[in-house]
């Protein structure tokens, strides 16, 4: 008990000494020494690892399970038009550079949130979607959250359908990862509840008629009951925000794809089921 | 003291406490919500219960779609077959949710739909057959509400 | 609007086939309020018909509590090898059609 408490301040002091260096990232999301002893632990995993369709009931299931009844699958239908839909200043489609997309696109979404080479940015596949719009395409942007951009996600990572989440982490986007932790990790709003509080420690309750699930994006973009639409997994993350009683972030804000990121890696190897139905 | 004021006052004192005992309106399994709606879409005819199958989830995962399919009991010949089937709501604010034309053509009388249920209630299923007879079929869901406020 | 069909590609003369539409629209109640407090005007697929060789086979009358983004299964009976048009139109009078093939054997 002595040796694992003398352990426990040996790793909290080397890492305030690691931290205490750089205790700020550029997002300007302070680094708290005490995140790194809980993970320094354990993987800090919910194990085992469940996807958001085994918290929901049984007509979600079906739904989900049935390609025509899923009403998501309206979004992938339009999102297969525009995939094939020239658009810009030299009328290109998705489809002149990546051709087939079940063939090109097949094991894509897998990878994201990831570092975009070029720019050093963070990108989900939205984000993906609208650089390749405006560099590549040079055509007017989507706005998030809209239809086309909704669809256009849904259709490529419906390619990826049944894959593994699969990211990873390593030198260059370990800040990024770090920063997604502590959000996580943050309580936040007049609730003063932070994410791992429901879908960490207490996931299988009941909160009112409804079961906590792990609070995993692997189904994302998803068909939501309550909001009567398909919606980004930034929504999500509004939405969660918004219950907290706190100031949601925009769509895309930064601190979302960190924690986008984090929280793929921590859904490492569940498949991906774009589009989900979920309530 | 016994004085005039003082019996008056005992005696209205006496009449509110005797008002309890008064016939008071039965508010609840007197007045059938469906009833005046039945009416007017079956012209005052009578209706039957039987025949008609309405399936739905016994608790909803969400008000907003609930699942739901109206099966009716007819050969569907020309002859005897279902020709309409309207779906009625005990809580909506619009009562009437849907009417389904169907006809000897059908082959089956089973329509497949998702309805918006606004809170825990009954829906009733009445069909209009062939021969003018009217039957009906019900089912009770329990809607409850989100867990979370949602503001996006 | 987006819609979707679903019906067997082909079936036998007599045979009692399934027949499914999902279509994209937001059958807006008419109960909602925009963010400027502005209460957002009702407007539901209100009727939607198909047809089969010309011939009605399903109507549906419908009112906002139908979900959105309707879906409606019915069924026919295969009769000759032709084309169900399905044909709807909401409260703002914008209509939608889409269609599909049935080939009948025997």
């Amino acid at each position: 008990m002595i040796l694992l408490a003398a352990r426990c301040v040996f790793v909290w002091l080397a890492l305030a000494a690691a931290g205490s260096a750089a205790a700020q990232n550029e997002a300007g999301i302070a680094r708290r020494s005490t995140v790194e002893v809980i993970s320094a632990d354990a993987r800090a995993l919910p194990l085992p690892l469940k996807s958001g369709i085994e918290f929901s009931g049984a007509d979600i299931r079906a739904t989900q399970a049935d390609d025509f009844a899923n009403p998501g699958m309206l979004w992938v239908t339009r999102g297969e038009k525009l995939w094939r839909e020239p658009a810009g200043g030299q009328s290109k489609s998705c489809a002149s550079c990546h051709d087939d997309a079940t063939k090109t696109m097949k094991g894509v979404a897998m990878r994201y949130p990831l570092l975009d080479p070029g720019t050093a940015r963070l990108l989900n596949l939205e984000g993906r979607i609208l650089q390749c719009r405006e560099r590549r395409q040079l055509a007017e942007l989507f706005k998030y959250e809209s239809d086309e951009l909704l669809a256009l996600t849904a259709y490529v990572r419906l390619q990826s359908r049944g894959m593994p989440v699969n990211v990873t982490i390593d030198w260059q986007n370990r800040e990024h990862f770090e920063a997604g932790r502590e959000i996580y990790y943050r309580r936040i709003g007049q609730l003063n509840l932070s994410c791992a509080q429901c879908h960490q420690d207490n996931w299988g309750k009941k909160l009112g008629a409804e079961t906590l699930s792990q609070g995993h994006g692997n189904a994302y973009p998803v068909y939501r009951l309550e909001w009567q639409t398909v919606g980004s997994l930034h929504r999500r993350f509004r939405t969660c925000f918004s219950a907290m009683r706190s100031e949601m972030l925009p769509h895309g804000a930064p601190e979302y794809l960190d924690l986008e990121l984090f929280m793929a890696w921590r859904a490492g190897g569940l498949p991906i089921e774009t589009p989900g139905v979920r309530r | 003291m016994n004085t005039p004021a003082r019996r008056r006052f005992i005696s209205v004192l006496a009449g509110l406490a005797a008002v309890p005992l008064l016939p008071v309106r039965v508010v609840r399994a007197q007045s059938d919500p469906f009833a005046p709606l039945v009416r007017e879409f079956t012209g005052g005819a009578p209706v039957a219960a039987g025949r008609v199958t309405v399936d739905t989830p016994r608790l909803a995962d969400n008000g907003h779609s609930v699942p739901l399919r109206i099966r009716v009991e007819s050969p569907m010949t020309v002859a005897d077959h279902v020709r309409r089937v309207t779906l009625l709501s005990e809580r909506n604010p619009r009562p009437v949710i849907a009417t389904f034309h169907l006809g000897p053509q059908a082959g089956r009388a089973e329509v497949a739909t998702r309805v918006r249920l606004n809170g825990s209630q009954r829906v009733l299923a009445v069909a209009h057959l062939s021969d003018g007879s009217y039957w009906s079929g019900i089912a009770e869901v329990e809607v409850t509400e989100s867990a979370c406020l949602d503001a996006t | 609007m987006v819609a979707r069909v679903q019906l067997p590609r082909a079936a036998k003369r007599g045979e009692v086939i399934e027949v499914r539409i999902a279509i994209q629209h937001v059958m807006e109640t008419g109960f909602r309020y925009d963010n400027f407090g502005r209460a957002v005007p009702k407007n539901v697929i209100n009727t939607l018909v198909a047809r089969y060789n010309g011939v009605q086979i399903f109507r549906a009358e419908l009112g906002s509590g139908v979900a959105a983004n309707p879906y409606l299964q019915f069924y026919t009976v295969a009769e000759a090898s032709g084309e169900i048009v399905f044909d709807w139109v909401d409260d703002e009078g914008r209509t939608g059609s889409e269609r599909a093939q049935l080939a009948v054997t025997g």
